[in-house]
């Protein structure tokens, strides 16, 4: 039993002719890496809007940003991935159901849009535990000076709640990167697909995976470090940093 | 907009979706955490070994196994495990191993790093003091782990390894890409095959969306039970 190791294999070109199978895990990342950024925009605007709103007071409010968060949550990414690219061009009124199905990098947008709404219900999550985790105190105070209910959120209550959920906003950033390789299955050729795609062209299995193991690793250090960096920059003096809880995630 | 749906097909492919592709998902999620559950364990006393190299292979391994996509382990473990079978039997050629074996192995190792964590967690959330008085008990460090840690910290996990293993339940899915008749590999090929996807795919996220929805709603009330008594 012997496998034929070809480390050389990088510099060799690959047949979708895009240079060299190196070249092709590359651009790979930058489909994943777009992917992720873009999606993580999309998921801390709404994710902000709607963890605030189970925050506010009024009760309708609350409810709906829950029954928001529990449906993002308990249906599994594969599943809502299917449901925004094969299922909503079929809902909506047939002329946006056309345009959506010629759309060029169709998967990529759907990608874009289903993990951001996807993160956006964990987003929530937190931002909710962080504004929840403030002393009752530091609203009342926003209200005694004379703050409106919105002035107190963005001057008062969002910047200490975001300080606080720093670290588990982070582990979810390298979870929207990690969650992008589910966007394989409807066609979207990032780092993993790529890895797929040079292990079927070239049979080298092992060397394939390893390089896309070795680039998610360093993109999973230097997102760490940035964000250490981030926090420490940020941080409010007095205040010790947050104990990172441990979450169920993947 | 709805009217050109056909959500006959579901009564039809019902029972070959249950029988076939739900049982499937099931035997694997409790398979994956019941042995997950018990590699994480071990993989958590390894990483809190005061031995430094056990404690930097176990840490190396979750962190690893952390940082790397579902989707691309199980690709890895897909191609490795055929080899490391060979391997192990002495085989001239890689072994021929069935789907579901493939993606249980997968299973196992990489939930295996997040129940990992949560044990970790909870097996430090018990006060050293106990552990010293196990000692002075004239209790070994098996004896202490087994009797006094392990039962308190997996009690105080509990509700975070109930959650990780609804978050398991709906990873299975991500079997699909091996072709694996789980249920919403049935529900695929159902959907594919009468040209049905839309009452396919929702009919799916419906019924994910109950099971998860009921089993973290009992996560909840159980936490606050815990809560209460402790």
């Amino acid at each position: 039993m012997k496998y034929n190791w070809n480390w050389g294999i990088f510099w060799q070109q690959s047949p979708e002719g895009q240079g060299t199978y190196f070249q092709t895990l590359i651009w790979g990342l930058g489909w994943t890496l777009a992917t992720a950024l873009i999606a993580w925009a999309i998921a801390l605007a709404v994710g902000s809007i709607v963890g605030v709103l189970r925050t506010t007071p009024n009760r309708w409010a609350v409810r709906l940003g829950n029954a928001y968060v529990e449906l993002f949550r308990n249906i599994p990414l594969l599943v809502q991935m299917f449901l925004w690219f094969f299922v909503v061009p079929e809902l909506v009124p047939k002329a946006w159901g056309d345009w959506l199905k010629q759309l060029p990098n169709s998967s990529f947008y759907t990608a874009v849009v289903c993990l951001g709404f996807y993160t956006s219900a964990r987003v929530a999550e937190q931002v909710r535990a962080g504004i929840l985790s403030l002393p009752r105190g530091q609203r009342m105070a926003g209200t005694a000076l004379g703050l409106t209910s919105a002035q107190t959120y963005r001057y008062v209550l969002l910047p200490m709640a975001y300080r606080i959920i720093m670290p588990p906003l982070t582990s979810e950033f390298l979870n929207i990167i990690k969650n992008s390789a589910v966007a394989l299955t409807i066609g979207l050729l990032e780092l993993t697909a790529r890895a797929r795609s040079m292990q079927e062209f070239s049979f080298q299995v092992f060397e394939a995976f390893t390089a896309a193991t070795l680039i998610y690793i360093a993109v999973n250090i230097v997102v760490v470090f940035g964000m250490r960096r981030l926090e420490r920059k940020v941080a409010v003096p007095g205040f010790i940093g947050s104990a990172a809880a441990p979450l169920p995630g993947h | 907009m709805l009217g050109g749906l056909d959500f006959d097909v579901i009564q039809r492919s019902f029972l070959y979706l249950f029988k076939e592709g739900m049982s499937f998902t099931l035997t694997l999620t409790l398979l994956a955490m019941t042995a997950g559950i018990v590699f994480g364990t071990m993989l958590a006393l390894m990483r809190l070994s005061s031995f430094g190299p056990l404690a930097a292979i176990a840490g190396g391994y979750v962190n690893v196994m952390r940082a790397t996509p579902l989707v691309l382990v199980i690709f890895w473990f897909y191609f490795l495990v055929p080899w490391i079978g060979g391997w192990l039997i002495g085989a001239s050629e890689p072994i021929k191993v069935g789907a579901f074996v493939s993606s249980l192995v997968t299973f196992i190792m990489f939930e295996a790093a997040y129940y990992c964590e949560i044990m970790r967690a909870g097996i430090q959330s018990i006060p050293r003091g106990q552990v010293s008085a196990g000692l002075a008990l004239g209790l070994n460090y098996a004896q202490t782990m087994a009797n006094i840690v392990l039962p308190q910290a997996f009690r105080n996990m509990l509700p975070v390894l109930l959650t990780q293993s609804i978050i398991l339940f709906q990873d299975t899915s991500l079997v699909y890409v091996l072709s694996i008749t789980d249920f919403l590999g049935a529900a695929s090929k159902v959907a594919q095959r009468d040209g049905r996807l839309v009452e396919m795919y929702l009919f799916v996220a419906v019924v994910y969306f109950i099971i998860c929805l009921v089993m973290s709603q009992y996560v909840r009330r159980l936490q606050l039970r815990l809560a209460v008594i402790r």
